[in-house]
């Protein structure tokens, strides 16, 4: 049951990819911006659960919501502190922005707090369970319901709520969402908080699942993520779970078959694939370029 | 004045200033410090003028150009090390490898776009990491050691070469044709412009002279590892390039030459370092998108210099 084992480890990293994607799509639905501070937020995110655990003594749940609601102001304010000014502005420049702003939240926090790791303090209990010969760990099981939990309340406030048909109204033509008298801004400050949450949320339960977490956690995190999102077509959100799940299984297997060094290089390939042979995503439908 | 005249003015300047910083530095004016500062210089304006054909004339995003920097230091650090050529011979294979590296990321890559390209050049320089991180060969993480040979005057004449080839190519037709793709891809295209053929020959360049600066940059270290070619990496260059001004060579290679000296004065503060880049990099991109000194030249400014890029020739 070598293998159940590894799909159930796959699925547990895939959920914190997925978490991060959903960030990451919904961004790049409705502004057309990779935001690459997005993995910082992640890790902001685990910082603000690790201290919240091991400094305030709080459990795992408070700590959680500390940490979405945190990453929430602080995604909306990078959205109007940095991105607000450049909606009319190339490409070039916005991705530009998004990098110093990546780079500005991540030396900023070591300039602050030193470069060291921090190790996250067990909340949940170890204990695991036996099924199918699988080793499953409680840690596995908590992820996966709170990952699982979080995207049932996003594809509730998407689909269901006045300000998610807003989003898809905007992400669908700002122009025509702005005569029909959507406001916007608040609506694209609303989708920054809903992604930056769920970043939040992931960088808690990375801290747990992985326990090790630094200044640059981000990084690697959060370009992976941008494939999970890609790969399932980007702007598109069960696109970005599916997305994730897959790169999450990907990796594990590659680790699992001895080739754990390239672990990271299986993500790239994997990018660059989907971009090569099918750009619009697995869930995406290729649309004719026009003049 | 005509063009030719203009060249060989700037070649005896910039041989001038070679003359006198060797003279110093064999004089003893200028210890190692220093010295060390000149090639540093040197290394860092062959990576903004090579990235600078890149993003600034063919308009291609490249946020991977530490991939190829790689590439020219392990293959030139081979050659040299563990193979004993000749250190000129093992700086051009390294950035040839390097330029056949820029063909076989460019040919797949360079059918996307934008954000796309970005994130697919980062990918690749990442996996060109990896790989060097993987090959025992080259020491894995622990890193290879080198020989230290690069000196003040394989610095400068590499400099020299790399920006008379640029800029030569820039204002020539095909340079012409790089900037038409940047301006307008398919306009480009339609007006009989082999677009795919310029964006990767302008890559390739970018990426032959980005090996030839690894090159150099190995041979200034005693230790070269894959860490030192990560993201940052990417980014540093990519800095230099925005800061300077999207499409002007001499904008970026004063980027380069300034953030070089600042880098230095607050290598004791790595923090601040990338907190001051990261905000100027912000500033910039909210206030004067173009960069500093947007399309323009520093010959711009003189009388005798009165040609404008793209080949607008007034004279």
């Amino acid at each position: 049951m070598e293998w159940l084992q590894q799909l159930i480890n796959g699925i547990s990293l895939g959920s914190i990819y997925a978490l991060i994607a959903l960030g990451y799509t919904m961004v790049y639905g409705i502004i057309k911006l990779i935001n690459f501070a997005h993995g910082d937020v992640f890790m902001i995110g685990a910082f603000i659960g690790f201290l919240a655990i091991a400094r305030w003594d709080l459990g795992f749940f408070p700590a959680l919501l500390l940490a979405m609601v945190v990453c929430a102001i602080l995604g909306v304010l990078i959205e109007r502190i940095a991105y607000k000014r450049l909606r009319n502005a190339t490409r070039i420049a916005a991705l530009i922005t998004a990098i110093g702003v990546s780079l500005l939240i991540e030396y900023t926090t070591i300039f602050f707090r030193g470069a060291q790791p921090e190790a996250y303090p067990d909340v949940i209990s170890n204990k695991t369970f036996n099924f199918l010969g699988a080793q499953i760990s409680m840690q596995s099981i908590m992820i996966l319901s709170v990952s699982i939990v979080l995207m049932l309340i996003l594809q509730f406030i998407v689909h269901k709520t006045k300000i998610g048909k807003a989003m898809r109204a905007v992400s669908y033509d700002v122009e025509a969402a702005r005569l029909m008298g959507i406001n916007v801004d608040n609506t694209i400050s609303v989708t920054f908080a809903i992604g930056s949450a769920l970043a939040g949320a992931a960088g808690v339960i990375f801290g747990v699942y992985y326990t090790k977490i630094d200044p640059l956690m981000g990084i690697i995190p959060g370009v992976k993520a941008f494939v999970a999102a890609v790969l399932g077509g980007i702007g598109i959100i069960p696109g970005a779970v599916a997305g994730g799940m897959v790169l999450g299984v990907v990796e594990t297997v590659v680790s699992a078959l001895g080739f754990s060094l390239w672990r990271d290089a299986a993500a790239f390939v994997i990018l660059i694939l989907i971009l090569i042979f099918r750009p619009a995503g697995i869930f995406g439908k290729n649309t004719r370029e026009k003049v | 004045m005509k063009k030719s005249k203009v060249f060989w003015i700037y070649v005896a300047v910039a041989l001038v200033v070679y003359g006198i910083v060797e003279f110093l530095i064999s004089n003893g004016n200028l210890d190692m410090y220093y010295s060390n500062l000149f090639i540093t210089i040197a290394i860092n304006v062959i990576l903004a003028v090579s990235l600078h054909l890149v993003i600034g004339i063919t308009g291609q995003f490249s946020i991977g150009h530490a991939g190829f920097l790689a590439v020219g230091a392990y293959i030139s650090a081979i050659f040299t090390t563990n193979l004993g050529w000749p250190f000129p011979v093992a700086l051009l294979i390294g950035a040839f490898v390097a330029a056949i590296a820029g063909l076989i990321v460019g040919i797949p890559t360079l059918r996307l776009k934008g954000d796309y390209l970005a994130i697919a050049t980062l990918g690749f320089a990442e996996i060109i990491r990896i790989v060097f991180l993987n090959i025992d060969y080259v020491g894995g993480a622990a890193g290879m050691q080198v020989d230290y040979l690069t000196t003040w005057s394989y610095a400068f004449f590499a400099v020299l070469i790399t920006i008379i080839v640029i800029s030569n190519f820039t204002n020539s037709r095909h340079g012409r044709a790089c900037i038409a793709v940047r301006e307008d891809e398919i306009a480009a295209d339609a007006m009989g412009i082999n677009t795919t053929f310029y964006k990767v020959l302008a890559f390739a360049i970018g990426s032959f002279f980005a090996g030839l600066a690894g090159g150099l940059f190995s041979h200034n270290f005693f230790i070269i590892q894959p860490s030192q070619f990560g993201f940052l990496k990417s980014f540093d260059i990519l800095i230099y390039v925005v800061l300077g001004g999207l499409g002007s060579l001499s904008g970026s290679i004063i980027a380069a030459i300034l953030l070089t000296i600042i880098s230095l004065y607050l290598q004791d503060f790595p923090e601040t370092r990338m907190i001051i880049y990261s905000l100027v990099l912000i500033i910039v991109m909210l206030y004067r998108p173009s960069g500093l000194m947007g399309t323009k030249e520093v010959t711009d400014l003189f009388k005798f210099g009165k040609k404008s890029r793209g080949g607008n020739v007034n004279e």
